[in-house]
């Protein structure tokens, strides 16, 4: 057993149960299965916003690009599903059954090299954590090793979005083109429709959302977490106190690209389907917003982030259908302008003093000297009337 | 082209070393020793390439030609991080501190253990890493200081903090580019007596301009102008210079 508080602080784990409590329980009780369904497609959003929190709030190194290993994720998780529905009986009508049906219908006769393995349960679960990981090592050792930071590798990554839907598109008759992969029915014979399925679904996907969280706070509260706000900070100092600054720069984008690469698994295996709109420039970005949104420098926040964000999204969008994208940027806007360090942020600066106060009996603390940098602490009432400890 | 350069019994030899900018040389066939334990000042005019040489030797920019033998191993075809880990520590011109963290955990990062990234994962503040930490600390006039945000130190703590984040690694060569910079007179004061605390058991090499802390402080000066030398010795030698007193220190 893990000692967690060798790495978490008492608030740490106090939110950590909190979003438990959220995600396992009251959720649960209050929506029906649709509801659930589409809150569990939220949190699998999350994966990328907590790995962006490590790369972007942390590292500072901002990526546009996030979708492209969503969508491998998700496209390998696909693969599989598709091939497993995909059986000589239930494609019997096709010209070549046994094979998918959009290959079918774009005059495809044999399956794919590329996509045989996917054959294999095993392989795809290694596949889903490799693939992403394998390609984002390509990327950062070739932009960092080179010291392409910055504006510039936002860019990239942005290009490479566009590039990998662009692709995904255009081969339509090995991925689906611009339908994506649907009609995904089984996993291993269990039908994944079923509300039961989806139930079972949505607590893996809880259950998976805690552990990455409880890893990223141990990454984070070891010296690599610190080095990473080093680098962010005075690169240079970091490069002359003995480091190779681009391997830990890999290290942090290949673990975010895993983490996003194990939501957009959850996403396919909740939703039932995946295609390029989850892959490209549009969802990248958007990716990056709900981690703004949460505070880029705190998962948890990152987490309720994606979740506020999401649900403002599907709220508006069922009700003023035009509207929601003026929204979105408008948030985006406000959060740069009002609170740069997002909910978290705002959670810091006016509920953490009480909370620790009242539950950890913790004194609040002295004021620095210097200018708070998460804002000014609210006025708080309670001060005058609180007795002396 | 390289220059094969000989072995020496210097801790550091820099031979024929230049550096060329589109065909501006701003280190131009530079011959430069250091000593073991000695404290060596560079002094010269703006532009003289006093900070060249020392980004040079950590290699921060790269020789056209020449050589920088540090040990006798040759430094101008190693990377930054090889270079510190043979025993180069470099302080920059305006402190370079990790401002979002405590004074403890900038002199951690800099401590010289669990480098690469699995060891920073596997990284343990241990007893040996507490201990250190405080004893340089210490040295640095920081110890009161340790639980504070770095960006909440004075000018004079950051440049405090930058050389105790150096002396941590314990480098054989420190290389200063001026330390008392925006000091006041008795922050100079003490970091002069620091300086000559921490030149025990190695070399430094620091870039100034402050005449009066060089003075305090310098075993031997050099000085730069237009990329070469124009100047080297004592420092009474150099201040009574002719040519030094044309181009730097005036009548």
């Amino acid at each position: 057993m893990i000692n967690l508080k060798s790495f978490m602080a008492r608030q740490d784990i106090l939110a950590l149960l909190i979003l438990a409590a959220v995600i396992f329980v009251a959720m649960p009780l209050s929506m029906d299965i649709f509801r659930l369904n589409l809150f569990g497609k939220y949190l699998t959003y999350a994966f990328v916003a907590i790995g962006l929190v490590l790369c972007w709030g942390k590292g500072g190194i901002l990526s546009l690009g996030q979708g492209v290993f969503f969508g491998l994720g998700g496209y390998c998780m696909a693969m599989y599903l598709k091939l497993e529905s995909s059986t000589p009986e239930a494609t019997a009508i096709q010209s070549t059954p046994g094979i998918p049906d959009f290959m079918d219908w774009n005059q495809i006769t044999a399956l794919p090299w590329f996509w045989e393995p996917f054959n294999s349960l095993t392989f795809t679960l290694i596949a889903i954590f490799v693939v992403p990981a394998l390609f984002a090592f390509i990327i950062g050792a070739a932009m960092f090793k080179r010291r392409v930071g910055g504006v510039y590798f936002a860019i990239i990554t942005q290009a490479i979005a566009a590039i990998l839907t662009i692709l995904i598109i255009g081969q339509q008759g090995y991925t689906g083109g611009v339908n994506g992969i649907t009609d995904l029915r089984t996993l291993k014979g269990w039908d994944i429709r079923s509300d039961e399925a989806k139930y079972i679904l949505y607590y893996v996907n809880g259950a998976l959302l805690i552990g990455v969280l409880i890893l990223c706070q141990f990454v984070l509260q070891s010296k690599l977490g610190r080095l990473l706000v080093a680098l962010r900070d005075k690169e240079d100092r970091v490069r002359f106190s003995g480091y190779d600054v681009a391997n830990f720069k890999i290290f942090v984008f290949c673990f975010a690209a895993v983490l996003s690469a194990i939501g957009g698994a959850m996403f396919t295996l909740q939703v039932g389907f995946m295609s390029p709109s989850f892959v490209g420039i549009v969802p990248s970005i958007e990716m990056v917003i709900f981690c703004a949104v949460g505070g880029r420098l705190s998962i948890f926040g990152a987490v309720y982030g994606t979740l506020l964000v999401n649900w403002a999204k599907t709220t508006f969008s069922e009700t003023f259908p035009e509207l929601w994208l003026f929204g979105l940027g408008a948030l985006f806007i406000a959060v740069v302008l009002v609170f740069p360090n997002g909910l978290s942020g705002l959670y810091r600066s006016y509920l953490a003093p009480h909370v620790d106060r009242w539950i950890f009996r913790k004194p609040p603390e002295e004021p620095s000297t210097g200018p708070e940098p998460l804002g000014t602490p609210a006025y708080d009432p309670e001060a005058v009337t609180r007795p002396a400890e | 082209m390289k220059t094969v350069t000989s072995n020496t019994d210097f801790l550091l030899a820099i031979e024929n070393l230049t550096v060329s900018f589109d065909g501006f040389k701003a280190v131009n066939d530079l011959n430069l020793y250091v000593d073991e334990n000695e404290i060596h000042v560079i002094i010269g005019p703006n532009g003289a390439g006093k900070t060249t040489v020392l980004d040079l030797i950590c290699g921060r920019t790269r020789a056209t030609d020449g050589s920088i033998k540090f040990h006798n191993r040759e430094l101008t075809e190693m990377r930054e991080h090889e270079i510190v880990r043979e025993g180069v520590g470099r302080k920059f011109q305006n402190p370079s501190i990790y401002e979002d963290l405590s004074v403890f955990e900038n002199l951690e990062i800099s401590f010289p253990r669990g480098r690469s990234v699995f060891g920073a994962l596997a990284f343990k503040r241990d007893a040996e890493v507490i201990d250190r930490v405080h004893e340089i600390a210490d040295m640095v006039f920081l110890k009161e200081l340790l639980d504070t945000q770095a960006a909440f130190l004075s000018h004079g703590q950051k440049q405090w903090l930058e050389i105790g984040m150096l002396l941590i690694q314990d480098p054989e060569l420190l290389m200063l580019d001026e330390p008392v910079a925006g000091m006041s007179v008795s922050e100079r004061k003490q970091t002069a007596k620091l300086l000559n605390e921490i030149t025990k058991g190695r070399s430094v090499m620091v870039v100034e301009h402050d005449m009066k802390f060089v003075e305090d402080i310098a075993h031997r000066v050099t000085v730069l102008h237009q990329g070469k030398i124009l100047s080297e010795g004592s420092m009474a030698k150099v201040q009574a210079d002719p040519k030094v007193i044309d181009v730097y220190l005036g009548h």
